[in-house]
This record gives C-alpha cells, structure tokens and sequence, in this order.
C-alpha cells in the first residue's frame, strides 16, 4: 500500500493530504505518525488535487512528516455471534481484555437504507412496566422512540429500567441490547455497567464505549458501529434488538465540530444543515423486515440544551423518530420517578400496537381520556395560583384533583416496579373514577359499561 | 437526441461531484462513476460540470467516467402507474426488492413503468378522424379506475390512419397517424416542466374531506393549494393520511418527501384494506405512492416532489380530479439547502438557497383546475405539509408558503397535547376559497350552511376572548350570556371539531352528517339563549342532561332517529326549565 508524505494541512480534526492517486469518497484511511501510531480516519472530499480526511482520533501527533495510505475500502467492521457480552471501544476495539472480534461478515458501516416497500410495519407491543410509556405512550417492536431529558435528570435510570423490564408478553424469542454511549462520564458508565452486571443483562449485550475524555470525532462512527451490529443480530441471526443510543446531545456537538472545522456555511445554532439527514441515517435503522425473524428498536437518549425542545438535536430528532419520551424537571422536583411528562410525550406507533387482541380494547380511549383530564387539569394550576381552590367551580376542581392523582398513584412508581398494562389501565380507571360519568365523552357508552369501576364492582 | 458524451470525475463532496470534459446542459441526466450512479446537472462552470448524485457516493475515485444521456429527469406515465410505490426518481420499489434485496443498494435501475404486462387497450377513435394534441385516443381499464391514452402534449396531432385493438404492452404502438408518427401507450415527460393545459379556470367545488374542521369551516377547492405546517407530534402525518384516505379526488399522489420508513410502511400495508367510500374498492387502486424516505439519497428527495406533481398531472389531463399531498415540504427545502451549501453558493435566509421562494411557487403553481387539451375538466389539489423547527411559523419554509398557499390549517402542538384531534388551531387557520365555494355549498348542503359556519366561527372566537378573562377571573364571575357562548363553544370544540380518526366511524363524515351535527348545536345554542331571556339560571342550562348523548352521534353510523330524539329531549327539557319558573 503506497503511503503518502504529502499532508499540507491539519485543522482540527482535519487533515489535508495533496498529490494522491484517484481516492474513494468516504474511503478508510490510516496515517501512520512518526513514532509508530496508527491513526484512522474518512475521506470526507476527494479531488485530484486535494484530499479531506477527517481524523477519529485526536490529531496531536501528527505532523507534515506523518505517513497517509489509503486502504481503498470503505469503512467496514467485523461482526459476529461472539459480540454478545463484549464490551468495546467507540471504534471497536475490544475494551475488556479479550480477544480481537472473528469476523463472520465484514459489513460497512454506512448501512444502506431498508426499502420501505420491505419493512413491515410494527405492531407488537411492548411491555416496559413503566404506566407513563405502556398505558399513554406505548413502544412497539421496530420502533424509534427517544427519551428527550435534560441535564440533571434520571434519564439514564429509565432506559435501564427498560432495558431490565422490556419484554413482549406471551413472546420467548431471542433478545439482545446493543448499548452504544457516546461522550458520556465513566461515572455514567459505571452505572450503566453496574447494572448490566447486577441483572446479567451483559450476556446479551454488546457495549460500545466512547468516554467523555475519547476523541470527539470518534462519536461520529460509534453509533453506526452498534447500529451495524444491531442490524446483523436482527436480520441476520434473528434477535430482537433494543439499541440504547445515549447521548445524542454529544454525537450532534461532534458534527458541529466537523462541520466547523470544514469552513461549512452552518444552519441553525451552528449545527450543520446536514444534520436532518444524517441523523435520519442513524435513527433510520430501526424496524422490521418482512419475511425476518429479528427487529431492531431504537431507544436513545437526548439532553435538550437548557430543556428547549425546540433546539436543533431535540427538534430534529423529534421529526425523525416515531415520538418522544419526555422527562420532566418539574416533576422530577417535586420528587415524582419517572419523571415523564405525558403531555408533550407521544408514541407515533402506538395505535398499530394496542386495542383488543393486543393489550386491550379499552386502551385507547383510556389513555385520551386521561391525556384530556391531566391537561385540563394541569392547565387549571395556572388559576389557582391567582384566585384560588375555592373560586372554582367543581367540575374544575375535581379535574385539578385527578391532575395531582395522575402524577402521584399513576406517573410515579418505583424503580422496580413491573406494572403489567392490565394493572397500568386498571389504575387509570381507578383515577378516571373520581370524575363524574358525563366528563368522560372520549369513551364510549359500551366501554364505561364494561370497564368503568362504578359497574364493575356492581357486577362482582 | 444528442449525441452521447463523456467526461471524467474529478472531485466527490457528499451527494455533489465535479466532472470535467463533459458536453452537458443544465438538468441533463447523467450517469456517474464505474458504477453508472444517476445525476444531475445544477451547475456548468468552465469546464467542470456539477452534479447532484441520486445515489450514494461512497468509494467513488476521481478519474471515473460519466457520461451525459442529453436527457433530462423524466419519468415514464402510462398504465401501470396505480398503485405503485416509487422512489424519488420513480424506480419502483417492489421491483428494486426482487432486484437487491431488502435493503437499498446503488448503481440498480428499473424503468417506472412495466414494459413487459399487456394492457387491453380499448380504442375511442376510429380511422379518419382528426386527433389533436392532448385527445383521448382510448383507454385502459386498470383497476376501477381507467387509464385513458392520449396523445402526447407534444405532438403536433393530425388524423389517425390506423387503430389497434387488443392487449398491448407500453411500447407497443397502439395507433398511427396519417403523419407518420406513432403513438405509444407510454410517454415520457420531463419533470421539471409543468404539463400544457388549455386554460386554468376557477376554482369552485371543494374538495370534499370528510373532516369536520377542514369541510366545515376551512374548506379546499379541487384545484387549490394548502399547507399544513406544524411541529412534531402535532398530527401533520395523520392529517394528510386521512386527506389521503377519504378526500373525493379521483387519484390521490402521496409523496412521502424525507419522511419516516415506518410511514410509508403503514400507508403501504392500511392502503389496501381500506375502502374508498364512494367506489367501495380499495383506495389503494386510485393511489400512486411516491417514497423517499429520509435517509434516502437527499438528491433523489429534491425530485421526488417533481415526480409526484408530474404524475398527478397526467392524471388530470385525463379529466380526473387529483390530490397531492407532499409530506413534507420542509424536507424538500432542507434538501435543496444541503445541494446549495454543497455548491458554496451564497445562502439567503437560514441557510437556505435564494431561489427557495421561486422553487416554492413554481411548485403550488402547478396545482389548478383546468381545462385540458381535450376539452375536459380536471384537477390537481396540492396539499404540502410543513415542518417548521421548534413549531415556529416565521421561519422561511413556512413564510414562503403562506405567500403562496390559499388554504392554510395550523396545527397547534398544545391541542395535540390535550388529544384534541384534528389538533388544527380554528383561530389561526384560514382559507380564502369561502366566497367562491358558497355557492356549492348553498346549493349541495343547504342553503343555511354558510350562515351556520359563521355563527360557529363568531361562538368560537368570542371563546377565545371569554378564556383569557375566565383564565384571571374563573368562568363564575362571568354574565350569565357569556357563560352560556362558553359552554356552546365547548360543544363545538369537542363534538364538531374533534374527531377521532381512528374510530371506524367518525374518521369519515359526510356533508350532511356535518351538517347535522351543526344544527343540533345551533338548536341548544337558541333553546338555551331563548331560555335565558326567559329567566332560566345559566348553571340550569349548562347542565341539561339531553346535549350529553350528542357526542355519541358521531360514532354512529345510522344516526338519524338518534338525532331526532336528542332534538325532542332538548325541546322537551327547555320547555321544562321554563315551565319550573311560572
């Protein structure tokens, strides 16, 4: 492999190598420094005249003087059974003292898209034990559900919580995680790693670790690192796959970075115009395959810059991914775990994986009706604070109860406990039960009937 | 044709490569690298040639080859269209399955339409007799809907020689011209190029939804444009399904434009099963579904829209009424945004490229209702979904839009939030068409419609009004009349405006049914106004039990004797409320 001499400049991350034979887009490249350590890196540009490389690891170290041979290969990583229980680098190498991944398969990375004619649609429900997700804001199988949190707050212990509780009831196949952390702290990976132990969820996991103190740059290739990974135990060996993403947050910082260092005209807040796109292509790989045994879910994780939901991360998340998780400060204050605010939360797939047949044929309604009454109610907190309880009339303090009812018997719950969505539906008829009959009008006659505490209990 | 011509790659960015020593114009198709990618021609400088690649770049070196076709991006419209599910430069996905498998992959070609299924083809004319531009010259019987064959806008018409009849493929010549020229079942139009019409006319029927909110107070002509902008989780997607599933075009274009892959699925698999309420066959068969989802190539995303309104508008020279919803705009735009920084040229605002407001209008611009070539009337409805970030309607997408569009429904993420669906905000929606639809609706619903929709629209905005004093005050402190414009506005908040799309009932209702549903409301609103006069107290007439069965209306199908008996029990109760005070 012919090795070049011919690096003219480095800016950042990036390294501008001149005089080369014709190179591939997006094309690995190593640049060996003078004292004998191999760097890898991406063409992002290519031309006769000048190559772009952008450089996974920090650049220091490498100077006019450094060797630059271009492998003539896209990137691809080397995946097989064995990862299962590994615990890797967030370019991926192996971190825990074993031995080099086999390859079975050689795969790029880049993961071409799932025609959408091919994909089939998610359908199966999936049972995190968390009210706040299963009743109002379901997840199913092959979905991309992100949890939109802010700094401070126990998002970490809700995906864990998932990850330990998450099964499809009735269903024994096959599960893995693929848990890809990007720029997080090893006390954030302590906890994460605590607990895969604690549970033995690491049997059947793959962990992908890019620290806070790693190369920025590499946060760029370690989500299609697990992503790739994912999708050969899903649509290859037939797993079904959870991958924790976490954090975005610090993935879309690391493309600013680029973008920065590349002299881009940037859009919004700095972060490239690209970023839509791109993350699509991570977010993306979620799903099913018709025909394929295995699924790949996406559960990741963003801190929304001093909690705005509408900065570009959560904002452009948001328009990919089927819904959003979000977690409350406010709720986490007064003390309420999961702090999930169900009112901007939303499960996109949720219609296609509940009602009869699938959890229950009251779900739905159940969970709008409560949806209403908490946002009425919650909206009422505003009055109060200005002409008090008693200026109101009753039907409006009834719902200012059942807002307080909602967060403390129906939000908060432990950090172990499995509700099962029967339990979950059977507390929120408890909860609707405080309001009068002629308030529920998102129900249907036949179903307060059916399910309704008042002629339940008539019939026992 | 042009004669083919060759030049070498000479730099790669991304979706974007430069080649010298090609012979091209702008918007010719050409094909890249070893592989033989398809691209486009944006840009011509010197030399160098710029191309926009519909394919992924990855590996591609300078010094590859590409070669100009002197084409530009056209797609192939003929039978076979319906019901097909394409990707942004209409090669169909289903074929591209068989072809490579579940996912993607690049340097694979399908032409749009099957060159190998014999259509009947069924002739309208005979020898001799005069055909011009745009004339139907038979048709194609393909699913209940018929595909008529004309001849092409482009051809300079003359008198038919000889007409075929029997089963043909798309290549096959169906019929020929005493000029010599040959007609095809297939024609070939560029998709940058609007389709020639005779004459655009006004437009004056609506187009029927069956949304309470859209037919009832902010109603779309067949021909005219909307937009629905919005920010995630605000029911953009849902809205434009359930316009895609029950308005009463003809044909409906769905073009899924950087959307979610899930979506389309679900477009896919619900399409089939579910029934056009007026033909009662699957509404599949009147769909072409267009899918470029977001982590396709962002080029072929930039001429998806193209794709979709090009073929929309073949259909309307057939005489059909069309429907196109582009789900969503805003994607198109990121796209163009992303070419354009690509290239380095110098963006207007946020980034965006200078000429967005032009590709914008030139695009709504094509909806219309026309005359066409051969006399017929026919219509494309654009409906184009937005997506502003962080929900904020001054960015230049939505901006730029609204210059352009007639019909504007604003969705409102904190109705979302309160599972108020359609979660369409009654405030800041509008739509310009009222004045030249009345007259449809005087004539097709009843001639008290449009005083109706007045009324409910005058009730609501008072509400809007009432709420912030009730926000400071609490509704107690307010006069008894305006106690009871909040409770009647609650009723047409929560039982016309509301509907459940997921209810096999109320996801679809009729005029009439629309109608209906009004004039109960209207009757308690006089009862009650009536009985307040009368000295009747308001929290009296608030709580009357008979208006609580009316909700219950709309998840009915058979509804009428219902109806008839809450009117009865509304009358009956007054007249009790009344009778309690002598």
């Amino acid at each position: 492999m012919k090795e070049y001499r011919t690096i003219n400049k480095i800016a950042g991350p990036l390294v501008f190598v001149e005089k080369t034979e014709p190179v591939g887009y997006e094309e690995l490249v190593n640049i060996v420094q003078s004292d004998g350590t191999v760097k890898r890196g991406q063409v992002l540009d290519t031309s006769d005249e000048i190559v772009v490389v952008q450089v996974f690891e920090s650049t220091a170290g490498i100077g006019r003087d450094s060797g630059v041979r271009f492998t003539g290969e896209t990137i691809k990583m080397p995946v097989s059974k064995d990862m299962l229980g590994r615990i890797l680098s967030g370019s991926g190498k192996p971190k825990d003292g074993g031995p080099e991944i086999v390859a079975e398969k050689r795969l790029d990375i880049g993961g071409a898209a799932i025609n959408p004619y091919a994909r089939q649609s998610p359908a199966d429900f999936i049972q995190t034990g968390i009210s706040t997700i299963d009743a109002t804001n379901t997840l199913v199988r092959g979905q991309k559900l992100p949890i939109f949190s802010g700094s401070g707050l126990p998002h970490n212990e809700i995906a864990l919580q998932i990850a330990r509780q998450a099964k499809v009831p009735g269903s024994t196949e096959e599960f893995a995680v693929v848990f890809a952390a990007m720029g997080i702290t090893k006390e954030e990976e302590n906890q994460f790693m605590a607990d895969f132990e604690r549970t033995g969820a690491l049997e059947h996991a793959v962990v992908f670790l890019n620290l806070a103190d790693d190369p920025a740059v590499e946060r760029i290739i370690t989500p299609r690192l697990a992503l790739t990974t994912a999708e050969y135990l899903a649509f290859e060996l037939g797993y079904h796959v959870l991958v924790i993403l976490t954090d975005m947050t610090n993935y879309c910082e690391a493309l600013r970075q680029i973008g920065a260092a590349r002299e881009e005209v940037p859009g919004r807040r700095g972060y490239p115009g690209y970023m839509y796109t791109d993350l699509a292509s991570l977010y993306e790989r979620a799903g099913l395959i018709k025909g394929e045994k295995g699924s790949v879910t996406q559960l990741s994780i963003l801190t929304m810059p001093g909690d705005d939901i509408t900065h570009p991360i959560p904002d452009l998340s948001g328009y990919i991914t089927e819904g959003q998780i979000v977690v409350n400060r406010e709720l986490h204050r007064k003390g309420i775990y999961p702090p999930i605010n169900v009112l901007p939360s939303l499960s996109r797939l949720m219609n296609a994986g509940i009602g009869e047949g699938k959890t229950r044929e009251d779900h739905k309604k159940v969970s709008d009706q409560m949806y209403a009454g908490y946002a009425e109610g919650n909206d009422l907190r505003g009055l109060v604070a200005i002409v008090g309880k008693d200026a109101l009339s009753e039907r409006d303090q009834l719902l200012l109860e059942f807002a307080d009812h909602f967060e403390n018997r129906f939000v908060r719950q432990g950090h172990d406990e499995d509700r099962s969505i029967d339990d979950s539906l059977d507390l929120g008829w408890e909860l609707l039960a405080t309001l009068p009959e002629e308030l529920l009008v998102r129900i249907d006659r036949d179903l307060i009937r059916k399910f309704h505490p008042k002629y339940r209990s008539k019939e026992a | 044709m042009k004669a083919e011509s060759k030049g070498i790659l000479k730099r790669i960015s991304g979706p974007v490569v430069t080649a010298v020593g090609l012979d091209a114009h702008m918007y010719d198709v050409v094909q890249v690298g070893d592989e033989q990618l398809m691209g486009e021609v944006i840009r011509i400088e010197g030399d160098k040639t710029i191309i926009q690649v519909y394919e992924n770049t990855s590996g591609i070196r300078p010094g590859e080859p590409v070669s100009n076709t002197g084409l530009s991006l056209a797609v192939e419209l003929g039978p076979g269209l319906l019901t097909s599910i394409y990707d942004g430069i209409q090669r169909p996905l289903e074929v591209l399955v068989d072809k490579m498998g579940n996912f993607i992959e690049r340097g694979v070609t399908a032409p749009g339409l099957s060159h190998e299924t014999k259509w009947e083809f069924m002739p309208l004319v005979k020898a001799g007799d005069a055909v011009a531009p745009g004339a139907i010259i038979g048709e194609v019987q393909e699913t209940n809907i018929v595909t008529k064959i004309m001849v092409p806008p482009k051809s300079k018409g003359g008198v038919v020689k000889e007409i075929k009849s029997g089963a043909f493929t798309v290549d096959e010549v169906v019929c020929t011209l005493d000029s010599g020229e040959d007609i095809k079942m297939m024609q070939i139009w560029p998709v940058r190029v609007p389709r020639p019409v005779t004459e655009k006319m006004n437009p004056d029927i609506p187009l029927i939804t069956g949304q309470r909110i859209l037919d009832g107070l902010f109603p779309v002509a067949k021909g005219g444009t909307a937009a629905i902008p919005g920010p995630f989780g605000s029911g953009k997607t849902v809205t434009q399904q359930a316009l895609a599933k029950w308005s009463d075009a003809q044909i409906v274009v769905y073009i899924g434009c950087g959307e979610r892959g899930n979506e389309m699925t679900e477009v896919l698999t619900e399409f089939p099963d579910l029934e056009d309420p007026k033909s009662g066959k699957p509404l599949m068969e009147r769909t072409v579904l267009i899918a470029n989802t977001s982590n396709m190539p962002v080029a072929a995303r930039e001429a998806s829209v193209y794709t979709g309104i090009t073929i929309a508008e073949y259909f309307r020279d057939m005489g059909y009424d069309v429907s196109l919803m582009a789900d969503s705009t805003s994607r198109w735009a990121e796209a163009m945004r992303e070419i354009s920084s690509r290239l380095e040229e110098m963006p207007g605002e946020e980034g965006y490229p200078a000429y967005l407001a032009a590709r914008l209008s030139e695009f709504y611009e094509r909806a219309g209702r026309v005359e066409t070539l051969a006399g017929d009337s026919g219509s494309v409805t654009v409906i184009g979904a937005v997506s502003p970030p962080g929900g904020d309607f001054s960015e230049p997408v939505t901006q730029n839009t609204l210059r352009i569009v007639k019909c504007f429904w604003a969705l409102d993420a904190k109705l979302s939030q309160r599972r108020h669906f359609p979660a369409i905000n009654w405030l800041n929606s509008y739509s310009l068409y009222l004045d030249t639809l009345s007259k449809w609706y005087d004539e097709n619903v009843s001639p008290e419609w449009n005083g109706l929709r007045t009324w409910a629209m005058e009730i609501l905005q008072k509400e809007a009004e009432l709420q912030e004093i009730v926000q400071l005050v609490g509704s107690d402190a307010l006069p008894d009349e305006e106690q009871v414009t909040i409770e009647v506005a609650r009723m047409l908040r929560e039982i016309f405006l509301q509907q459940n799309a997921f209810d096999p009932v109320d996801t679809y209702c009729s005029m009439e049914k629309q109608y209906d549903i009004m004039l109960a409301i209207k009757l308690y609103a006089d009862l009650a106004y009536s009985a307040l006069k009368a000295g009747v107290a308001p929290a009296k007439i608030v709580t009357i039990t008979a208006k609580n069965d009316l909700p219950q209306i709309k998840f009915t199908q058979d509804y009428k004797a219902d109806m008839e008996k809450i009117h009865k029990a509304m009358e009956a109760e007054f007249a009790k409320l009344r009778e309690a005070l002598r």
